[in-house]
């Protein structure tokens, strides 16, 4: 297998298409990058699908070529974790519209050979699910073993099953939901106004110049909030002060420093944040997570999105999480079990609120390797 | 691992192949034993501890309240519904029978004895709510809230036109005769069906 160019790390491929899009559009062809970890069984039998979050990426267990951090759910994808090479194929592919290398709106149109911008169609999640099933074809594998996320991937998991149940025998939905709530909306309104009003946007066309930083900033320091409890922001940063870069003791400095630790941090959030993404792709990427509404899709009923459906689910949310909380996830399990389906559902405590999918969270390691491992 | 003795009548008594709601049912048990004998075995239950053991050995368990989740489930849904040891935790025992009824075609209803001699002793000659290796909590942490006998169960059956298909009655997790049930068993095992 080894020697098979369509597999590893840092690949990039670009699928024929047509792919039509929900909004109506179609994308002549479609370039995708992703990475695979762990050999593809001769019966094609042991592939795992992992759907990043928002502002994630393919490298999911390697480190990240722009932050050389290490992948973002290597707490899950491992050696000896729920998801194991050793035993899995694995696979993760930068979304439809995200600007990691696969088509978004900073990839090249083919058509003018400069940056989409504006001129991208709008995508749906469902549309970076179709994306993905397209290199599922090209990569020879029919049926996932599982799907696995969390948030944003979490939904693309949710699409996965309604839209081909045949080919995801079990699905893993962490701190996520079946439809934006006006609140969810409301504060991806928020970061879209704050991109769009940074002068340097200009409309979009900002490749080559100077990118809408200060706006991208704004965007993900508000996002932020929203992936953290109010009791986790209070232990870890209270009302304390921020030190002085010269070492002196942090002070109310009757001016606009960032004299709180949250405000220093949050604007560190935002700033290191702008080195690794489009200011363009938040504003896709946003949008197709607030038009998506499963029960929409299949006609006001989130039970019919799964009816007849064989695939197994496990749903986790966390306590803390008001982003996408507990209700939302129970909203799901009961469309499940009206729908008839296999269904496992906890909600596990963490102090950590949205994030905590990211974050050392043994109990659900031991929900999803329990589940997982009893699928096969 | 042995099951508890309510939980054995009930896995011996369910067919196999059955499709099967356990409502109250822990880290799933009675759950792997029906899997075992090729039941579809599905679960709800409140503490988050008790799912998480559960769904790590591969069963279908949803954490819910059996008072609040159960209107989700459609009529008729399962061949079997299971209620062991919670009845008499639920805050309106006899909507969740209705319930459990109308979701299942049959029912298993198992719960502890309240009228047992030994429970009836500490009453009457210790003027206090009894404490008993079946019953072990004192009366401010016990989770059973509604204490029902056998015969107020029996009378609930009657009024609501529910067929008692079978019963069972534990003495010493022992099987006792239903003769005087109400008074020698400890555990009691209904096995019921809505009137047609």
């Amino acid at each position: 297998m080894s020697t098979d160019q369509r597999f590893g790390l840092a690949r990039q491929i670009t699928l024929a298409g047509p792919l039509a899009l929900d909004g109506g559009g179609v994308l002549a062809s479609v370039d995708i990058a992703y990475e695979t970890y762990g050999t593809l069984n001769a019966d094609a039998s042991n592939a795992i699908l992992i759907c990043h979050a928002l502002t994630g990426d393919q490298h999911v267990a390697s480190t990240h070529p722009v932050t050389g951090k290490p992948g973002w759910w290597e707490r899950m994808i491992g050696a000896g974790k729920p998801v194991d090479p050793a035993r899995d194929f694995i696979i993760c592919a930068n979304v439809l519209g995200s600007c990691m290398g696969s088509s978004g709106p900073s990839s090249v149109n083919p058509d003018t050979g400069a940056p989409w911008a504006m001129a991208f169609p709008v995508i749906t999640i469902r549309d970076m699910v179709r994306a993905q099933a397209m290199l599922l074809d090209h990569l020879g594998v029919r049926v996932l073993k599982a799907a696995v996320g969390g948030s944003m991937g979490g939904m693309q998991v949710l699409s996965w099953a309604a839209t081909y149940p045949e080919r995801v025998r079990s699905a893993v939905v962490i701190a996520s939901t079946a439809r934006h709530s006006a609140q969810n909306i409301a504060f991806h309104e928020v970061g879209r106004q704050a991109i769009m009003a940074d002068p340097n946007w200009s409309g979009g066309d900002y490749y080559g110049g100077d990118t809408p930083a200060a706006g991208l900033a704004v965007a993900r320091m508000a996002a932020h909030i929203t992936y953290l409890s109010e009791a986790g922001l209070t232990a870890k940063f209270g009302r304390k002060l921020q030190a002085r870069a010269d070492g002196t003791a942090g002070a109310k400095t009757f001016g606009f420093d960032a004299d709180f630790q949250i405000e220093s941090y949050l604007r560190h959030q935002g700033l290191s944040f702008v080195d690794r993404f489009d200011a363009n792709a938040y504003l896709y990427i946003t949008r197709a997570m607030d038009y998506f509404d499963l029960a929409e899709e299949h006609g006001g009923r989130l039970a019919d999105a799964f009816r007849g459906t064989d695939t197994r689910f496990c749903v986790v949310s966390f306590d803390t999480d008001w982003l996408y909380p507990t209700s939302e996830s129970r909203a799901i399990v009961h469309a499940l079990n009206a729908a008839g389906a296999r269904v496992s559902f906890v909600e596990l405590s963490s102090p950590f609120g949205h994030d905590a999918f990211l974050l050392d969270a043994p109990e659900m390691n031991r929900v999803v390797d329990g589940f997982l491992g009893a699928g096969e | 691992m042995t099951l508890r003795p309510d939980l054995a009548i009930i896995a011996d008594h369910v067919a196999p192949g059955s499709r099967v709601l356990d409502i109250g049912c822990g880290d799933g048990a009675l759950m792997a034993a029906l899997t075992a004998k090729g039941c579809d075995a599905r679960g709800l239950e409140l503490d988050a501890a008790k799912v998480a053991t559960a769904v790590a050995r591969g069963l279908s368990v949803v954490q819910g309240d059996a008072d609040t989740d159960l209107a989700d489930y459609p009529d008729a849904s399962f061949d079997v519904a299971l209620l062991s040891q919670t009845l008499q935790t639920t805050r309106a025992p006899d909507k969740v029978l209705d319930h459990l009824l109308r979701i299942g075609q049959r029912a298993f209803v198992s719960f502890p004895n309240f009228a047992h001699w030994r429970v009836r002793a500490s009453l009457m000659w210790g003027g206090r709510m009894p404490v008993t290796k079946l019953l072990p909590e004192r009366w401010y942490d016990t989770p059973n809230i509604h204490h029902v006998t056998i015969d107020d169960f029996r009378a609930l059956m009657a009024e609501r036109g529910v067929t008692v298909e079978q019963s069972w009655f534990l003495n010493h997790g022992r099987p006792t005769s239903a003769a005087a049930a109400n008074f020698r068993a400890e555990h009691a095992v209904f096995a019921l069906r809505k009137k047609i």
